[in-house]
């Protein structure tokens, strides 16, 4: 099988495999607990923050434990809208295409009285730093806006996103689930104050996760009962997981550069390939980008049979399309860089990971080519556009 | 526990009378590209017997297994019958469809009946 989900959750590595066993075997003790097994606990834990701290140019208190990268961006809005409203500031931007841990969570929050605007991601799915001033307004709370788009890869001027919202004192929150491990981030650098990551975006458990709050932040609790991290997230916490979380982070970083140009080759060499199918487009631009985003549109064809397709031939990716996601509408990403639902069902996702080879890459643009011919030979609209009756899109 | 039945697996990889009839006189389409899907019936009706039948689908894994199995059930039928064509029939014969894939099995009944109104309008029968 050649796995090219990895957007979607990630193999873990041998090292944060080990890291988990040992800590679940050996150090089984709570935290919490004052004999030296809960103090022995706590401190993989504290070693665990340092070390997650030093490689993201944080302070270890400014780390805060969660379940994953959802937990964390629920607490990151609900804190930064708490506050908002004790100052009156009841106005949060983001943008279309977030992830919908913070979507959903801003659409609560507007339920409640807060404003959202979601800024447009334009065509090539960049944010464009000047239009994220523009909006700030005096009762500007919050700026949330993603390190990298889930679906479709795209990276976003988040340090310059950062430096405006530091200059007009708004507080910047940003979910680097899909940047963190893949390309630097650097939260002294990009001037961000708040930051979402999970582990097994980059080989590490799932099930944990990590909040970075500047330290001059009063959060918000999602989760109540417990004085565990600081008293800002109840809960015992996850050893293991955060044991083997800092493990995989630190490796991925470490082999982030070699990892990077590989991956951003083959990447490359993948999205030539499948620009020779003819009537299709990439999504999002194809240099901001992440090392391993593929995402593409083939007009004619929907998206799950060419996933199943592409199973049966060893190939494990994802799609857009409204069968994949049980909706009726495809994915809203695709829909906010302006793909209309006709090719957004046609779409797919393929996330590789740093040990793809070229051969692998080669047979996943044939394979992918055979599977939307065939598919493609018995579609009636694909008949229409051949035919003329129908318009071209892509 | 697999997303579709070995069934349904069975006739989206193999699909039946897939393809078109040049000279069919009843052709059936429903659905549409916005919500991603499209079913599109051809049937040669001979002395109020569907003879032969073909399918375009432009759908997901259930839509081509529903079509393709409708035409299964529907090939060699006299009107008569083909007109009692249920989704139901077609989901069961597919031993079964996940709840929110049973519109596919709904559309394949609604391109079968669409067929048999284009019929009627040809040649001013009633089936």
């Amino acid at each position: 099988m050649i796995y090219a989900d990895n957007a979607a959750t990630t193999r873990m590595s041998e090292t944060a495999i080990e890291t988990m066993t040992s800590v679940m075997r050996n150090e089984w003790g709570n935290p919490s607990s004052l004999y030296s097994r809960g103090q022995t606990a706590k401190e993989i834990i504290e070693k665990a923050r340092e070390d997650i701290a030093a490689v993201i140019g944080a302070e270890p208190r400014e780390i805060y434990f969660t379940s994953g990268g959802s937990e964390a961006d629920n607490q990151a809005i609900i804190s930064a809208a708490e506050l908002g409203r004790k100052k009156g500031k009841m106005h949060i931007i983001s943008s279309a295409f977030e992830h919908h841990a913070v979507l959903h969570t801003l659409n609560k929050l507007e339920k409640e009285g807060f404003e959202i605007t979601l800024l447009d991601v334009h065509e090539n799915g960049v944010i464009v730093a000047s239009e994220v001033e523009q909006a700030i307004r005096d009762d500007t709370c919050l700026v949330t806006i993603m390190y990298a788009n889930n679906e479709i890869g795209t990276i976003q001027p988040i340090r310059e996103i950062g430096e405006i919202c530091r200059r007009k004192g708004v507080l910047f929150h940003t979910d680097a689930v899909q940047a963190m491990a893949h390309i630097p981030v650097n939260v002294a650098l990009d001037n961000i104050d708040m930051l979402s990551s999970s582990a097994h975006k980059y080989h590490g458990p799932k099930g944990v996760g990590f909040l970075y709050a500047k330290k001059n932040i009063v959060l918000t609790n999602v989760i109540e009962g417990g004085a565990q991290e600081r008293g800002k997230r109840a809960g015992t916490e996850n050893v293991a997981g955060i044991a083997a979380m800092a493990a995989a982070l630190k490796e991925g970083i470490d082999r982030m550069p070699e990892n990077a140009a590989h991956m951003t080759a083959m990447r490359d060499r993948l999205i030539a390939g499948l620009r020779e199918i003819p009537h299709s487009a990439l999504n999002g631009c194809s240099r901001r980008r992440l090392p391993g985003n593929v995402n593409f549109c083939f007009e004619g064809i929907e998206g799950e049979s060419l996933l199943l397709l592409l199973d049966d031939k060893g190939i494990e990716a994802s799609s857009g399309s409204a069968c994949t996601s049980g909706s009726l509408d495809p994915s809203h990403v695709l829909l906010a860089i302006g793909r209309v639902h006709d090719v957004a069902h046609g779409s797919l996702r393929l996330s590789i990971g740093e040990d793809i080879t070229e051969e692998e890459v080669d047979y996943i643009i044939s394979s992918v080519k055979e599977v939307v011919e065939y598919l493609r030979g018995f579609s009636p609209i694909w008949r229409d556009l051949m035919q003329g009756k129908r318009e071209f899109i892509l | 526990m697999a997303l579709y039945s070995e069934k349904v697996m069975d006739h989206f990889r193999n699909p039946r009378n897939v393809g078109v009839i040049e000279d069919a006189n009843a052709i059936g389409e429903v659905g549409n590209a916005k919500c991603g899907d499209i079913m599109k019936m051809y049937l040669k009706i001979e002395n109020d017997i569907v003879t032969d039948v073909k399918f375009e689908t432009f759908g997901c894994g259930s839509a081509i297994a529903s079509s393709s199995m409708a035409t299964e059930l529907i090939k060699g039928q006299p009107l008569s019958e083909v007109r009692k064509l249920t989704n139901r029939a077609v989901s069961e014969a597919l031993d079964g469809l996940p709840d929110y894939k049973m519109h596919c099995s709904v559309l394949a009944e609604e391109a079968i009946q669409a067929a048999l109104e284009d019929y009627e309008k040809r040649t001013g029968v009633t089936v």
